[in-house]
């Protein structure tokens, strides 16, 4: 690992390098058959970040189809509740179609229409990248299969039919759990199958390089638009910034930003939080961080979870977008060079935030996001009564009434 | 335990195609797979593909993927690197001279679990032969540590070439196979298939001349992927050096005589083609 990783006030916060490595998590483990197309979708990519027409066509649909900037609004209720000085709402969950997967759907779909693939897939847990995906696909005329685990079909029925209506095929995938883990394999193997007519739209900060580098650059624009808010506000002094992480790329799109734009010194403490499902010390959980350790999955060198022969095993978390037993390569770095600190939340956690946040602002998050605001009470209790923390609100709670619901969590 | 290791070369010196069979260590159990191991050699098979059984087996159909499935059930759970390679030892010192080399496939992750090195000693000390890791790139950093523990174990590691290989990539691979290149005869997953690609006779020769630019003119090229007859087998035997097939012996695995039967008339079909111009 180079020097050039560590935290100093003076030290520029640069990786992957050539090969896609954030220190030595990440590169590229897939079959040769896709090799190729990575190196197709790496150019691509290359040629498109200094292609003015391709950046003014994303920032135009950021802007007037997904309604961007979004909001940072300060939740003065939930503050008090909480007991910090101010806590500020970067609200992704008021995008269109309600998640922050948006911005990245967008970004991937336009490259593939640069690419001539007229074909996209996408794998999905909670639903919300498969409707991302659908919808970009909707918008610029691609075709779109979404692959999806069946028991996730089962707890997301109305993003299902989302994607229907948007034009999508769904694919059931029944094997394993049925959940993410299993729908990313399934889209990997069907990619390699299908490589030269489609173009795999990946939903996290993970899989093999350039993904995680090119989902990074396309959520970058949450934490640009956060420290650009707080400038204009002149909060100058942010004690934490905080994003739940299942792959994490609303986590890294928010910390990105300020791992390069600020100092060791200036920056605030960012925090990932995590999903402990039923506890870490149980078996049930999606922590990969806490509890895993190194190895491939899905084309990338990260944290795992994994049996002593090396197989991945299940994760849980009710929430479908956090039940991954992996986590993207760059947050594995961050997490060893100290750089971000990850936090685990259980489930009863999550939902006693969900509720909060409901009550106290008027404002229903998504399960996974409320993740992240259930380390409020423990970092006011860190951090005093004066702080102020910036929280990502990666998408709304529509999709979780059901889950909420059988949580018996209204009044 | 300790056989000496054989190269994967000899499977390729009988003088006709060679057929390299693939099955699924410990599937239906550990003793049927024994079995199988068994029937399939003296069926014919002039090398053994045995696979690890593995839970994320992205490269893999489902014939494939249910048998790493159930011999990982029938084991309770516990079935991955660590008993493949004893088990081909077993089937190994059992086999004697008579044994065709093995080559293990297995998956990067569980190599990396065990530690490359270790890995690599472990298969020579089993009388493995040769390694096949198919999410493994041979250009990047981890497939060089595994090389060079490969080599310095003495286990020939075979890397793959796709349809969608471009030169550079052919010549990458040419250059860090040891054994045989190991030709995949579609875009997809392991799995049988009813007719093969018309590309496969270009994809070969574009291997064939990648391999002779990068000083190993004489390193065999074995095809896979999608062979499930003895018609298909010959048709493959006509251009290459090896055929391989997998997923239509796995099927019938569970059944060591059925197996013989079916290995028996697929080696009757790639041995009866002579005069490919590159073997013997």
């Amino acid at each position: 690992m180079s020097d050039a990783f560590l935290p100093s006030a003076d030290s520029t916060y640069r990786t992957p390098d050539a090969q896609g490595f954030f220190g030595p998590y990440g590169g590229s483990f897939v079959p040769e058959t896709v090799v190729p197309a990575l190196r197709e979708l790496e150019q691509a990519w290359k040629e498109a970040q200094t292609d003015e027409l391709f950046i003014d066509e994303f920032e135009g649909l950021l802007a007037d189809y997904v309604g961007r900037p979004t909001p940072l609004w300060e939740a003065k209720r939930l503050a008090e509740a909480v007991g910090l000085g101010r806590v500020l709402l970067k609200r992704e969950d008021l995008t269109h179609t309600g998640a922050h997967k948006i911005n990245n759907t967008l970004g991937q779909c336009l490259l593939a229409r640069r690419m001539g693939k007229g074909r996209v897939i996408a794998e999905t847990g909670a639903g919300q990248h498969g409707v991302a995906t659908a919808t970009a696909a909707a918008l610029l005329g691609l075709e779109c299969a979404v692959f999806m685990g069946t028991e996730d079909i089962r707890r997301q029925a109305l993003n299902v039919y989302k994607m229907k209506l948007l034009g999508a095929e769904v694919v059931p995938v029944d094997d394993g759990t049925g959940t993410l883990a299993d729908a990313v394999s399934a889209a990997l193997r069907h990619w390699v199958e299908r490589v030269r007519d489609t173009f795999y739209v990946i939903g996290s900060a993970l899989g093999p390089h350039p993904y995680p580098t090119l989902v990074r650059a396309f959520q970058s624009v949450i934490g640009s638009e956060t420290i650009a808010q707080l400038e204009n506000r002149s909060i100058g002094k942010v004690d934490a910034v905080v994003a739940c992480v299942g792959g994490g790329s609303n986590a890294i799109g928010t910390f990105y930003p300020f791992l390069t734009s600020l100092s060791a010194e200036e920056r605030p403490m960012l925090v990932g939080a995590e999903a402990a499902g039923e506890g870490i010390e149980t078996a049930r959980h999606g922590a990969s961080l806490a509890k895993g350790s190194p190895g491939v999955m899905h084309g990338f060198y990260s944290y795992l979870l994994q049996d002593e022969g090396g197989n991945p095993m299940e994760a849980y978390s009710i929430s479908a977008g956090l039940d991954y037993p992996g986590i993207g390569p760059e947050h594995s770095h961050l997490h060893d060079a100290g750089l971000v600190r990850y936090m685990p939340v259980t489930d009863a956690e999550a939902l006693e935030a969900f509720a909060l946040l409901s009550h106290t602002e008027g404002i229903i998050p998504a399960i996974e996001s409320s993740h992240a605001l259930a380390l409020l009470p423990r970092l006011a209790k860190e951090l005093g009564p004066e702080a102020t923390v910036v929280v990502t609100v990666s998408g709304r709670g529509d999709k979780d009434m059901d889950i909420v619901r059988e949580a018996g969590l209204a009044r | 335990m300790s056989a000496a290791p054989r190269g994967l070369a000899r499977a390729f010196s009988a003088g006709h195609p060679a057929l390299v069979v693939y099955l699924m260590a410990g599937y239906p159990d550990r003793e049927g797979s024994l079995a199988a191991l068994t029937a399939a050699a003296e069926a014919g098979a002039d090398l053994i593909e045995l696979g690890v059984p593995y839970t994320d087996a992205i490269a893999d159909g489902p014939v494939i993927r249910r048998a790493g499935e159930a011999a990982r059930d029938a084991a309770g759970g516990t079935f991955g690197l660590a008993e493949t390679l004893d088990l081909a030892a077993e089937f190994i010192e059992r086999s004697g001279e008579s044994a065709p080399p093995v080559a293990v496939m297995t998956y990067t992750n569980p190599v990396m679990r065990m530690g490359w090195a270790e890995a690599a000693r472990r298969m020579a000390d089993a009388g493995v032969s040769g390694a096949i890791l198919p999410d493994l790139p041979p250009d990047s950093p981890a497939a060089q540590e595994w090389t060079a523990a490969a080599r310095e174990a003495g286990v020939d590691t075979v890397y793959l070439v796709a349809p969608t290989s471009t030169e550079d990539r052919l010549r990458t691979v040419a250059e860090a196979s040891r054994g045989f290149v190991y030709c995949v005869s579609t875009t997809g997953v392991t799995g049988e298939r009813e007719s093969l690609p018309t590309e496969v006779p270009e994809l070969v020769e574009r291997t064939r001349a990648a391999l002779a630019a990068a000083g190993s003119p004489d390193l065999p090229i074995a095809v896979g992927f999608g062979v499930s007859t003895p018609e298909q087998a010959a048709e493959i035997a006509r251009v290459a050096d090896g055929v391989v097939v997998g997923s239509a012996c796995v099927k019938r695995q569970d059944d060591p005589s059925q197996l013989a039967g079916f290995v028996g008339k697929v080696a009757d079909s790639v041995t009866s083609v002579t005069g490919n111009g590159v073997s013997a």
